[in-house]
């Protein structure tokens, strides 16, 4: 074998010096590199075919086999070392562009399209739910009874016969011809009735929902306005059955930390009767320390009446009074409300202005 | 009722207790104590003056008075502007320096071009009053320059009470007195034992009508018309709220108000014949006191004398034997009349007076010979005048005994009460009590509302305390929750909220105009006896037009953007009076109760909403309904209507299993205008009762097979006449596509000269996928063939491009 042709340029390649020379020029290169398309083209120029690590490669074939494994390292290392100095860089290159890209991709994400429409539930609505799951929870069930209803329940049944004074306690809308015998609920007692006379016994039903008086509409009066009913009929039902009851449903309705207080009052369907009266939220009963405007000074709040089942409400629907006993009770939804939202003025309620009741958001 | 505090300790001597104190207790006693008001606390300065001359200041809006009062000590110039007054008369003087009620102070002061050195008071000015026509007039004979507040007695405090039906006897001092005295544990001095002279053959009296059980007629003769009644007398009445007027019935008026017992003074001159009471008789006509002639009503309870009426029973006099200023012989009345006679005959002619107040509510039963006796005494000692015979026809009945096993109000409050504690308790409310165990109580003649055991039960609860009453939980048996309607009525508001309304709760009463003008006259409203309001007299048959009065209101808050909903029931059409209405004495016959329902109007719940501003759009409307339809498990479908009060192109009708049960669409043009509504109003509503039965009804959900394998999507463009509704070609496409059809949307509604004159182009993305394997594009091909041919059978559909 003759020694190949000698290409004294590339021969030099593989001299050492020119080996690191090469190299240091790459890594320069690579990192002087601002942007990927830079790096592209110092890679062609110093990783690429014509680049001195490729020529200097090519060349190891042409020296003595006792050089070549020297040589052969000598140049793979400059490779390696080039190699992981483009990727590298690559990798920094990459990483700033995305960097950038992210950037200009930035959008106000405080920009709302809008798309779905905001709605929202009444707040007597949602009361009337909330009541109804207190009780619910006790183990009581939710009756109804219609708004126009028959005299015979709104009144008769409930011990208020036709001269009654206490049919003049409460304004009465009558519907039309006179005779009709059919009034607007004006409590939610008459569902006290269709209960018993439906449902048998033991009865506990809550029953929330609207009633109407004959009475103008002004900032603390509405002719419509919510109650919820509550009846319990059972053996052995007596008046500290009521008051728990009570006590449990002002605490679920106002908090724990008011008290509450029972005040004898009449009602013709109820005997005893008392009024429900809770301690004012805003003052606390200490009114005379700092005047009210809540609770008008009075310290006490009346939020509806109760008593025990008359015995001739019971009479009427059929039970015998002298097995059975009950209590029943029938809060103002309205005053409830008022005093929970702090609402000063009841037409909020019935004028429907979308702004009002988009405030309480569904389940208020 | 008024009670001053000054009169009721009168009867209570041994009552230390402030006003509030005593307010409180018989607040905690069941006595509804509203207000307790107070006077004269801040009334100093104020004497006896006479006025001297007057002269009238000309040139002003109203008439000034320039006056001189001498106090006595010295004369005081005065402007004044009320007229009420004379010269001679004494008047209340506030002599500078003086103060008045609310911090006012009197000065010397330059008006109308004069000296005033003090004032003239009215009683409003002295605290005695909310209001005063003029300056109060002291009677003659007030001492010149004595201090009017002692002289008046204005110091004093006044409990407001609301007076419940069944505690008649509250609506009197008496009877508020008793409960006070019994509230402290102090003696109570009853004021209505007085010996009574017996019956000695006075004026005849006869009672033909078991509405009066009672009658005693006192003649007094020789009584002086001129004497005004004493200041005392006048301030009590002033205090508790009545105006004086003259003696004779400043008298009678006392004793109502101090024992309870209506009085009535006839003119005995003006009699004729012996006094009768009965029915009126068809014809008669009663002129009353207040000036009104009336004809009467069989029904109506009346004093007659041999002229006819003279009065109604318990109500009101009559003008023609009306006391006068000329009266000198009295027949003074003291009666007891049935309380539901007098509240019908109140109520019938619109007269609500002090007397009926009482009578409805049950007077004392004893009372009237010792009311009778009081009035007299006082006429006699005050009016100059001489007691004359007595008549009393007394046809009482007694009153049965009640019976009341001892432990009862223990078992009715959840505690025990010592057998000593309820007899004690029902003493003091005035009942005679026997036996032990089970005891025989006789209630007090002025308690006609304890007619049973469970009334007895409440007075000893109510005396010992609602507050020594224990706190205990009742165990009600395992619930069923909420039924299946009540959750998803829950469900279908939640959803109307979640599609961006807002729920509003309007009232329910609408207009002749509003209901004919939406053509909603057609579901007959009820109509009102006694509406608020003539313009409102209807009962909603729709949610509809409460819902667009809110929305005008919340348009005419400048918000343009309105989005409504209501749930709530609607009223329609008559029911049947029942024949009879049923007896309480027993539960009624099933028959009676369906007659009693029978008498109601249908009354069915509804949703409704209304759109107004930018989602103003028929398909917002439809969709928001579609959307709670599903909600509740239900596929509303849509089609074309032509119902009031929508537009005729864009009304909808929803559908459930082929029956109408909603409309929905823009509001006719017209009516728009006419209610001034914004244009292109939307509104839709449901029958919400029919959408929650049906859901109600379907039963456990049945789950659906959810594929994995691939689904193969394509597209179809059809181009139909532009009556078509898409909602119909989508039926048919789903229809024709079969089960291997998983999902469509429309994406493109097109129309234009590509499509073709009158014609659209719907363009729909099936999705198809197979529960069991990876379907073929033959598959898929073939459903999508067979969907297109069967909106081309029912629609004339034509796909695209071809």
């Amino acid at each position: 074998m003759s020694a190949p042709d000698y290409d004294p340029k590339q021969v030099a390649l593989l001299d050492p010096a020119q080996l690191e020379a090469a190299r240091d020029a790459g890594l320069a290169a690579f990192a002087a590199a601002t942007g990927l398309d830079e790096l592209a083209l110092a890679k062609t120029a110093h990783l690429g075919g014509n680049a001195p690590v490729s020529l200097a490669n090519r060349e190891i074939g042409v020296l003595p086999p006792a050089a070549k494994g020297e040589a052969g390292r000598r140049v793979n290392q400059v490779r390696r070392t080039l190699d992981t100095a483009f990727e590298q860089r690559k990798a920094e290159l990459e990483d700033e562009r995305d960097a950038r890209v992210l950037v200009e991709e930035r959008v106000d994400v405080s920009l709302l399209p809008g798309t779905v429409p905001q709605g929202s539930r009444h707040p007597l609505t949602t009361i009337q739910e909330r009541i109804a799951d207190v009780f619910v929870a006790m183990g009581w069930e939710v009756a109804e009874g219609p708004e126009v209803e028959h005299e015979w329940f709104n009144f008769d049944a409930l011990n208020m016969p036709a001269d009654h004074p206490a049919r003049e306690m409460q304004d009465t809308l009558w519907l039309a011809p006179e005779g009709s015998q059919v009034v607007l609920r004006t409590q939610t007692s008459p569902v006290q009735i269709r209960s018993l006379l439906a449902r048998g016994l033991p009865c506990y039903v809550v029953a929330p929902g609207r009633v109407f008086r004959n009475d103008a509409l002004d900032a603390t009066h509405s002719p419509v306005f919510g109650q919820v009913e509550g009846l319990c009929v059972d053996e052995g039902i007596t008046m500290a059955h009521l008051r728990g009851t009570l006590e449990a449903y002002a605490e679920a309705m106002f908090g724990s930390h008011l008290a509450s207080r029972l005040r004898p009052s009449y009602f013709p369907f109820t005997e005893p009767s008392a009024e429900l009266d809770i301690q004012c939220f805003a003052c606390r009963g200490e009114a005379e320390l700092q005047p009210c405007r809540v609770c008008s000074n009075e310290g006490w709040i009346e939020v509806g009446g109760c008593g025990m089942v008359n015995p001739a409400v019971l009479v009427a629907c059929g039970v015998d009074p002298e097995r059975y006993s009950g209590f029943a009770f029938g809060m103002g939804l309205d005053r409830t409300l008022m005093f929970r939202h702090g609402i000063t003025d009841i037409r909020d309620l019935y004028e429907g202005d979308q702004r009002f009741t988009l405030a309480f958001g569904t389940e208020a | 009722m008024r009670v001053p505090l000054s009169w009721l300790r009168t009867f209570v001597p041994q009552l230390t207790a402030s006003a509030e104190e005593v307010a409180e207790a018989l607040l905690r006693a069941g006595l509804e104590v509203e207000q307790v008001h107070r006077y004269g606390e801040d009334v100093t300065g104020v004497v006896v003056g006479r006025v001297l001359d007057v002269e009238l200041l000309e040139g002003h809006k109203k008439p000034i008075r320039y006056c001189h009062v001498d106090v006595g000590a010295a004369v005081h110039e005065v402007v004044c502007g009320a007229t009420n007054f004379a010269v001679g008369d004494l008047v209340p003087f506030a002599v500078p320096g003086a103060s008045l009620p609310g911090g006012f102070e009197i000065a010397t002061r330059k008006t109308y071009g004069r000296i005033s050195d003090g004032m003239i008071c009215s009683e409003a000015e002295l605290g005695m009053a909310d209001d005063s026509a003029g300056i109060l007039v002291l009677p003659e004979g007030s001492p010149l320059g004595a201090d009017v507040v002692a002289l008046l007695q204005l110091r004093d405090e006044v409990l407001d009470i609301a007076v419940t039906p069944d505690r008649g006897y509250t609506l009197s001092v008496r009877g508020v007195a008793r409960e006070a005295a019994t509230a402290f544990g102090v003696p109570f001095e009853d004021p209505a034992l007085l010996p009574v002279p017996a019956a000695d053959g006075g004026y005849e009296v006869r009672l033909d009508d078991p509405g009066c059980d009672r009658y005693v007629a006192r003649t007094i003769t020789g009584f002086d018309p001129a004497v005004p009644s004493p200041a005392w007398l006048q301030r009590r009445l002033v205090l508790a709220g009545m105006r004086p007027i003259s003696l004779a019935v400043d008298v009678t008026n006392h004793v109502m108000l101090e024992l309870g017992q209506p009085l009535h003074a006839f003119d005995l001159a003006t009699l004729q014949g012996p006094v009768v009471v009965r029915r009126a008789r068809a014809g008669e006509r009663l002129a009353t006191l207040d000036g009104q002639d009336r004809a009467l009503h069989p029904g109506d309870l009346v004093i007659t004398d041999d002229s006819g009426p003279v009065a109604l029973a318990g109500v009101m006099g009559g003008a023609a034997t009306e006391i006068s200023d000329t009266t000198t012989t009295i027949l003074l009345e003291s009666a007891h009349f049935e309380p539901s006679s007098v509240t019908r005959t109140a109520r019938r002619h619109r007269l609500p007076s002090e007397a009926s107040k009482r009578f409805e509510r049950g007077v004392d039963h004893d009372l009237a010979p010792a009311a009778a006796e009081a009035a007299v005494r006082l006429l006699v000692e005050l009016g100059g005048a001489t007691a004359g015979p007595v008549s009393d026809v007394d046809q009482r009945t007694p009153r049965p005994q009640l019976r009341l096993p001892v432990g009862k109000p223990g078992q009715v409050a959840g505690r025990t009460y010592e057998p000593a504690v309820v007899r004690r308790r029902l003493v003091e409310v005035g009942c005679q009590v026997e036996g032990d165990g089970v005891l025989l109580v006789t209630p007090p003649s002025w308690r006609p509302d304890l007619t049973g055991a469970a009334e007895l039960v409440e007075e000893v609860i109510r005396l010992e305390g609602y507050d020594t009453v224990p706190v205990a939980l009742p165990t009600a048996p395992a619930g069923r929750g909420l039924t299946e309607s009540q959750r998803l009525r829950r469900t279908a508001s939640r959803a109307l909220a979640a599609a961006g309304l807002v729920e509003v709760v309007t009232p329910p009463f609408v207009g002749e105009p509003l209901v004919d003008g939406l053509g909603l006259s057609g579901h007959a409203p009820p109509r009102l006896l006694n509406p608020l309001s003539e313009e409102e007299a209807l009962l909603r048959p729709a949610l509809l037009p409460g819902l667009l009065t809110a929305l005008l209101r919340n348009v005419g808050r400048g918000l343009p953007d309105v989005a409504l909903y209501e749930t709530g029931s609607v009223f329609r059409g008559a029911g049947e009076p029942a024949a009879e209405v049923p007896k309480t004495s027993q539960r009624p016959s099933d028959e009676q109760l369906a007659a009693l329902d029978a008498a109601l109007p249908a009354q069915p719940r509804h949703a409704g909403l209304v759109l107004a501003g930018r989602r103003a759009q028929v398909g917002e409307a439809v969709e928001a309904l579609v959307v709670t339809g599903r909600a509740l498990g239900l596929e509303l479908t849509v089609q074309r209507g032509q119902e009031a009060p929508y537009h005729p192109g864009r009304c909808a009708v929803l559908l459930l299993d082929g029956e109408p049960v909603g409309t929905a669409g823009e509001l006719h043009p017209r009516v728009v205008t006419r209610l001034g509504l914004p244009a292109r109003t939307v509104a839709g509503e449901v029958d919400l009762d029919r959408l929650v039965a049906a859901a109600a009804a379907r039963g456990p959900v049945p789950a659906p097979v959810v594929s994995s394998y691939p689904p193969s999507s394509v597209d179809v463009a059809l181009v139909v006449a532009d009556e078509v509704l898409a909602g119909d070609v989508e039926r048919s496409l789903r229809a024709g596509a079969g089960e291997l059809l998983e999902a469509m949307g429309l994406f493109d509604v097109f129309t234009g000269p590509q499509v073709g004159e009158g014609r659209k182009s719907l363009a729909y993305a099936l999705r198809f996928r197979a529960p069991d394997r990876t379907l073929t594009d033959a598959e898929v091909l073939a459903a999508r063939d067979a969907a297109v041919a069967r909106a081309a059978a029912d629609h004339g559909a034509v796909l695209r491009g071809t």
